[in-house]
């Protein structure tokens, strides 16, 4: 059996997600995998929760105490951090860096949100230093990995480890990992919908005859699209998500402002109308090839073909040298659908090494 | 029979006029030639694309005359309008001159706008328009898209097109 110590930086929707699936399958990996999974440390803006902290000299956090204290808490009106205190948690002050530097542990979880405008900050400082304390990285965000993939590459290889990414791309949806699931082939291009909110947003305004507006308001009500939806609708998203997938799997040296970005926000249910009358759909596609082709425009899809799924599904259609095309299809967003990307990534990483 | 023929040309004078010569001399109309200087190859060569109208009897001995002359003859496309793709325009289609778009890719001579479909849902709002494309092959289909995307981009409409492999047979 082998005990691998995790942190937990960033304790939102996804970080939340991973310690639920923690809980929820832990007995499973143990004896499916020999891994012992024990979250030593979770730490956001409102400061940290460790395992030594306990007052017990335990080696790690009781993760049904906490997520059972914030939701009660939240229930409550209360803060993250006077839903812990209020159960008996204590909470330190301490600031992720220090966390990541300080903390013994294997791999550091990097859950905190994404930002491209920032420099891929602070997410791209966690993954160096958890780096250069000798941690293994898991990551759900995409800033750092399509603003800086080379950087933190070198870094991983100078220091020995790994980085995970597969929940930068497509949610559950297996894409980053195709890397080993076809070696030997040469990955040609890739298309594909990697945007859920885009997808949801178009699949209602055609069903329903929907103007976007309408469309993006019934999103939002519903949690499918943020409260400021332009990074989603404005295709900045699935650009970053293609900058991903274009250097890891293409092995291009491709940044975001390589990218020709066309959102959805001037479709409209008439243009919907004629593409359905034709045989196709309207989708929002990103698509990357070989010859350094990197676009995101509203694209028609013939109704037959495997990339019309509908909802919030994502899909992805890669064109191989071996093995022809490969699709995949799978949730692109949900706690529990990041979790299951994140997992699997620890896993990969400890059975490996 | 309609005639779309590939072929590169030295960069001196004259070449370009012994290239249509055979032409005319079996009777054959030319209908457009496009002069590719921007896109002049590593030996040094001028790609030129010439539509014409000829007997379908004289395209071999025509084909031979250009050889005979030195003319690299790259590709010829016989079948007429084989190669067809649907986009969608959304914008105010009408009110910035919808003639205007499909005269430019009619005038191309090896693509047309065969079908058009329009849709104003209000005097102030966008119209959305779907439109046919044929051309002689594939190469002339893309450049005929790219045309109509020139004059969309600078007309601010936004122009949908087929995922690409997905072009209609």
């Amino acid at each position: 059996m082998r005990e691998v110590r995790l942190s937990i930086v960033g304790f939102g929707v996804v970080g939340r997600g991973v310690t639920e699936v923690i809980r929820r399958k832990r007995a499973e990996i143990k004896e499916k995998f020999g891994l012992d999974l024990r979250v030593v440390a979770i730490v956001d803006l409102w400061g940290a929760v460790l395992a030594s902290s306990d007052g017990k000299g335990g080696n790690e956090i009781d993760v049904d105490k906490v997520l059972d204290a914030l939701q009660r808490g939240k229930a409550d009106g209360l803060s993250p951090r006077e839903s812990l205190e209020t159960h008996g948690i204590k909470v330190e002050d301490m600031q992720s860096l220090e966390v990541i530097k300080e903390v013994e542990h294997d791999v550091m979880v990097e859950a905190t949100p994404t930002n491209v405008e920032s420099d891929g900050e602070p997410g791209t400082s966690h993954i160096l230093e958890a780096l250069k304390a000798g941690r293994h990285v898991v990551t759900s965000n995409k800033g750092p990995l399509a603003l800086h993939f080379k950087k933190l590459m070198r870094a991983a290889e100078r220091a020995d480890r790994k980085i995970g990414f597969e929940a930068t791309v497509g949610g559950a949806m297996p894409i980053i990992s195709l890397r080993e699931a076809l070696a030997g082939n040469e990955i040609l291009s890739i298309k594909g919908i990697l945007n859920g909110t885009c997808n949801y947003i178009l699949t209602r305004m055609s069903e329903e005859n929907l103007p976007f507006e309408h469309a993006l308001r019934e999103a939002q009500e519903i949690g499918i699209a943020e409260a400021d939806p332009k990074s989603d609708v404005l295709g900045v998203d699935t650009a970053v998500k293609l900058v991903i997938l274009a250097n890891a799997l293409l092995g291009l040296d491709a940044s975001y402002k390589d990218v020709s970005v066309t959102g959805i926000t001037e479709i409209t249910p008439e243009a919907l109308n004629l593409a359905k009358n034709n045989g196709y759909v309207i989708k929002l596609i990103g698509e990357v090839d070989r010859d350094g082709k990197l676009e995101v425009a509203p694209k028609l899809v013939p109704k037959t073909h495997p990339l019309n799924v509908s909802g919030t599904l994502n899909a992805a259609l890669l064109k191989t040298d071996l093995a022809g095309e490969i699709v995949v299809v799978g949730r692109g967003a949900g706690g529990v659908e990041a979790a299951s990307a994140i997992i699997g990534d620890v896993i990969r990483i400890f059975r490996s090494s | 029979m309609k005639v779309s023929v590939d072929i590169e040309l030295r960069d001196i004078p004259g070449q370009l006029v012994s290239a249509l010569t055979p032409i005319s001399e079996l009777g054959g109309n030319i209908i457009s030639v496009l002069h590719h200087r921007d896109r002049k190859t590593q030996r040094g060569t001028i790609p030129v694309q010439i539509v014409f109208d000829v007997e379908e009897s004289k395209l071999a001995m025509l084909l031979r005359r250009l050889r005979e002359r030195g003319i690299t003859v790259v590709r010829v496309g016989t079948e007429r309008l084989k190669e067809a793709a649907l986009v969608l325009l959304i914008g105010h289609i009408v009110r910035s001159d919808v003639k205007e778009l499909i005269d430019a890719v009619d005038k191309t001579g090896f693509a047309e706008v065969v079908e058009l479909f329009l849709c104003m849902p209000a005097i102030e709002e966008k119209s959305a328009a779907a439109l046919t494309i044929r051309a002689v092959g594939k190469d002339e289909l893309e450049q005929a898209l790219e045309i109509l995307e020139g004059i969309t981009r600078d007309k601010g409409i936004l122009i949908v097109r087929p995922i690409e492999d997905e072009l209609l047979a």
